[in-house]
């Protein structure tokens, strides 16, 4: 490590965020992201990554990627934030092109600045809507870290702020469990269950087919609102624009986040069907955000929506899936007992890994081989495997090189000698 | 959406839009080619026959629209070339194989064939379908993929025509997106994908400028230049049949291929009977007021006058200012000068043929040379002779890479009267600036990997054995968990480990066996 570097990450220790700047350094993840293009990372010492991680999809489309530096430039030349009360070109145009692209029937974009903003304001819709307090979301389930949105989550993000719910306000069952979705809803006194479609910081376990439309029915007969958490699954990443239409349902609120501004100008977004954004008609300033919105990244969404929905894109989405999952498939042929599984839809995947913390020990092998992808917080056996919808065949290849040595030598390291093994 | 917010998200003029518009196409031909090369010689084969058997049932649909779109051309001759170039092209290279290694044993050298990966093509507004059947046929029979830029004067046409093509590949089995075309091409979009280093050879059959354009792009190019071909007629000839086969040749689909006799030149002694015999084939002999309004009419001080291109002849006489029988197969119009001084010594994509009297063999080969040196080097010529000697004089000395003895040049150069190979893209050699002087085919578009051991060594390659080499076909589809109908078992047999590994009930029974021995040691400690 350079001298520049440790005096940089000492500062940060200082400055920013003593314990986690900490933790990477614990981890063997010295990095300190300074050049980004494409899907690649340059470490502030020159190492590259490629990124198997894009901060669950934000980067979609690639760091810094061109159209939309261009659009966003084009942007700021003529608009800024805007003004969050007035009408506003750039905000409802997105709103209508939302409109069009999102499952049907819904209807009204409302606007946040990141993504547990829209969570915020997908569950009071809903409560609005319906006059219920009562939220069902999903046991390890993660949906941000506001007021609202972090109690929907795992105990992990809420209690160390004193902030977990005390007053049974906040349900929360196992995920691909109907009878546990059922038992929440009998009362009728639940206005929505909040799901990820695939849960990503719990390592993207896989829906159990039916298991959504399921859910939506349920919510349906007891007279609950669906909101879809498409934060990490939507804009293509499963091959189709919204993950949630993959499996058949057409949510009452669908929240979009990350990828929404391509990582460029943040914004999130919270597409609500009549029913659901009723107060918009009765009390719109009942919610305000001078971010939420923001002009110039609606901007930008307004490109990154037109860029996934290229028709060569969902093209490209499949040829990286099939292409890495092959290549993910001999590997595990390679090391059967330690790389024991692979969940998959689209380019959304987790490599489960036969040992507890299993992904962390892969994520560092990963590092020192030139790839940047995360364990799963609330399930670190399981690696997120995020490749962008737009890898190119040489990338995918020279990513599959890398990860193969990087678990085989998390496979010796785990499971190399009998004391070793500690499962 | 408002206009002034959609203006502002329109970046389509911009560098970026541009490179990504060429990106996107290119990265997912790349894609496709690298699936593509997986595949075995016998399902290579059945696409591109299935694409060639595409190309020939809807020849006449495509000769009648680009006719129709272009305005140029004959549909009855455009159909016959769209199938020349669809079951023929094939039948001609079936035997010839690119997908598998080739062992020499007398050199003890491997040659395994590795494809050119993405080919960017072009295509000319005069040949427009045939030459998109011909590019693509030769990509397909090599594992490549393409990506086509058709001629903006001909471009519905053609974009119908590949989308055609681009559904009986994929019925066929070809990856998706092996081919594909640009909807919108502009010059600066096709410049990106010229420029673009994820192009791997840029295939150009066009205008010289666009041609120049592909060479100068920095990427390897296979582009060819403009035609204009001499066709001596000495006194050993048929001169019946000379005259016939110059008029069928130079009066096929109005002249539009650059294969066509641009000037004949003859002898004295036989001038006036190989006159008759052109007047009794259907060709119109002009006066010299004649040949000065032709001449007038069909070049400007800009070149060639596109509005006579592919046109027939009574109607660029009629547009030139003089009447000739509607039936009239080409105009031939007398000059005395070739080369500089001269402009109907250049090409001429229309029925008009220019005729010059020489007075010794000597004499009339200069002049042929003298023809190609000022426009057209390294393309085509063509002779008429009985005289093996003259013939062989002739074809040493012109500066063509195909002399065409006794045929119509058009068919015959582009190897539809001849042997030659058939092809829609006439190599030009260095003569004409081009990388490539024999006529090209899917030959070009692969490069072969040579295996060589030390000259004293010897090998025990089965060559039986070597064809069996990594055909792994389509890629299998990734599954998508959880969506009915694309979800996969979640434990199964992976290429390269055996079954037991991925049994799960022998998993399970591995980790029993390893959590007793963990027991053991543990009470051991104890």
């Amino acid at each position: 490590m350079s001298i520049e570097k440790l005096e940089f990450i000492e500062k940060s220790k200082e400055f920013w965020n003593p314990n986690k700047t900490q933790f990477w350094q614990d981890a063997g993840v010295d990095l300190v992201i300074d050049r980004r293009e494409g899907y690649c990372l340059y470490d502030m010492d020159g190492k590259r990554l490629i990124d198997a991680h894009l901060n669950g999809g934000t980067y979609n489309l690639g760091h810094r990627n061109p159209e939309l530096i261009e659009v966003l430039n084009a942007g700021a030349r003529r608009f800024d934030m805007g003004n969050h009360h007035f009408p506003a070109l750039a905000r409802t145009a997105l709103a209508e092109a939302l409109a069009t692209c999102t499952p049907e029937g819904l209807k009204y974009t409302i606007y946040g600045a990141g993504g547990a903003e829209a969570v915020e304001l997908a569950i009071k819709s809903a409560r609005h809507a319906t006059q219920k307090r009562k939220i069902v979301s999903i046991i390890k389930a993660y949906h941000g870290h506001s007021g609202l949105a972090v109690k929907t989550g795992d105990e992990r993000f809420s209690a160390t702020f004193l902030s977990e719910d005390t007053v049974g306000e906040f349900v929360q069952v196992p995920f691909n469990d109907l009878e546990a979705i059922e038992d929440a809803l009998r009362g009728r006194n639940v206005a929505a269950i909040i799901m990820e479609t695939i849960p990503a910081t719990y390592g993207f376990p896989m829906p159990h087919e039916g298991y959504l439309p399921a859910v939506k029915s349920l919510c349906e007969r007891y007279d609950a609102l669906y909101i879809a958490d498409e934060v990490q699954t939507g804009l293509m990443r499963t091959g189709e624009l919204w993950g949630i239409t993959k499996y058949g349902v057409t949510p009452d609120i669908m929240v979009i986040g990350k990828g929404i501004t391509g990582g460029m100008y943040p914004i999130s977004c919270c597409v609500v069907n009549d029913r659901a954004g009723q107060w918009l008609k009765q009390d719109g300033f009942a919610h305000m955000s001078t971010a939420g919105g923001a002009e110039l990244g609606c901007i930008v969404a307004l490109k990154v929506l037109e860029i996934t929905q290229r028709p060569e894109v969902a093209s490209i989405v499949r040829y990286v899936s099939d292409f890495i999952r092959a290549g993910l498939d001999d590997i595990q042929a390679l090391y059967p007992d330690f790389f024991t599984g692979i969940r998959q839809n689209g380019v959304i995947m987790g490599l489960e890994f036969n040992h507890p913390e299993g992904a962390k020990p892969v994520m560092k092998h990963l590092y020192e081989n030139g790839v940047w992808a995360i364990f799963s917080t609330l399930d670190p056996s399981v690696l997120q495997f995020k490749p962008g919808i737009l890898m190119t065949q040489s990338l995918s290849e020279d990513l599959l090189r890398r990860v193969e040595i990087a678990i085989g030598l998390a496979a010796r390291e785990v499971m190399g000698t009998r004391k070793g093994r500690t499962f | 959406m408002d206009q002034a917010i959609a203006k502002l998200v329109d970046i389509s003029d911009s560098k970026a839009a541009m490179q990504a518009a060429a990106d996107v196409m290119l990265e997912r031909a790349r894609w496709a080619s690298q699936v593509f090369q997986r595949y075995d010689r016998k399902t290579t084969l059945a696409i591109t026959q299935a694409v060639a058997k595409a190309a020939h049932d809807s020849a006449g649909k495509y000769a009648n629209w680009a006719v129709k779109e272009t305005g140029f051309g004959v549909a009855a001759h455009k159909k016959l070339k769209n199938e020349l170039t669809a079951l023929p092209l094939v039948e001609h290279y079936r035997s010839r194989d690119f997908v598998n290694p080739v062992y020499n044993n007398e050199t003890n050298i491997i040659e395994v064939p590795k494809p050119a990966g993405v080919i960017f093509a072009l295509a000319p507004s005069t040949n427009p379908i045939s030459t998109i059947f011909f590019k693509i046929i030769c990509a397909l029979m090599t594992r490549n993929a393409i990506v086509f830029s058709p001629h903006p004067a001909a471009r519905e046409c053609s974009i119908d025509a590949v989308n055609t093509l681009i559904k009986a590949a994929e019925a066929a089995g070809a990856p998706e997106a092996v081919i594909q075309v640009i909807e919108r091409p502009t010059i600066p979009l096709i410049d990106e994908f010229m420029r673009s280093d994820k192009t791997d050879v840029i295939l150009a059959t066009g205008g010289t400028p666009m041609v120049r354009a592909a060479y100068s792009s920095s990427n390897p190019a296979i582009g060819v230049g403009p035609g204009n071909a001499p066709v001596f007629v000495d006194a050993s000839a048929d001169l019946k049949q000379a005259a016939g086969f110059i008029t069928e040749s130079k009066s096929f689909d109005n002249s539009v291929l650059c294969t066509n006799e641009s000037v004949l030149i003859t002898l004295d002694e036989v001038s006036q009977q190989l006159g008759r015999e052109l007047s009794r084939a259907g060709c119109h002999m002009c006066k010299p007021d004649e040949v000065d309004l032709v001449r007038k009419y069909l070049f400007h001080d800009r070149g060639f006058n596109v509005e006579a291109l592919g046109r027939d002849a009574s109607w660029i006489a009629q547009q030139a200012g003089f009447k000739v029988a509607r039936q009239t197969k080409i105009l031939v119009t007398p000059i005395n000068k070739i080369g500089v001084g001269e402009v109907l010594s250049r090409e001429k994509l229309c029925p008009v043929l220019g005729y010059y009297v020489a007075t010794s063999i000597p004499q009339a080969i200069m002049q042929a040379r003298a023809l190609l040196r000022y426009a057209g080097a390294g393309h085509s010529a063509a002779i008429h002779s009985s005289n093996d000697q003259t013939i062989m004089d002739y074809a040493a000395s012109v500066e063509a890479y195909r002399v065409i003895v006794n045929a119509p040049c058009s068919q015959g150069a582009a190897g539809f009267a001849t042997n030659l190979a058939p092809t829609f893209t006439i190599g030009t050699g260095y003569f004409g600036r081009s990388s490539v002087g024999e006529n090209v085919g899917p030959h070009h578009l692969v490069n072969w990997t040579r295996i060589a051991w030390h000259k004293d060594a010897t090998t025990n390659i089965d060559p039986t054995h070597m064809a069996e080499l990594k055909h792994r076909g389509q890629l299998p589809k990734a599954p998508a968990d959880g969506v009915p109908g694309q979800s996969r078992p979640r434990t199964q047999s992976k290429p390269g480990t055996s079954q037991t590994q991925s049994d799960p009930q022998l998993r399970e029974e591995i980790r029993r066996i390893i959590a007793e021995e963990l027991r053991s040691a543990f009470k051991e400690q104890k």
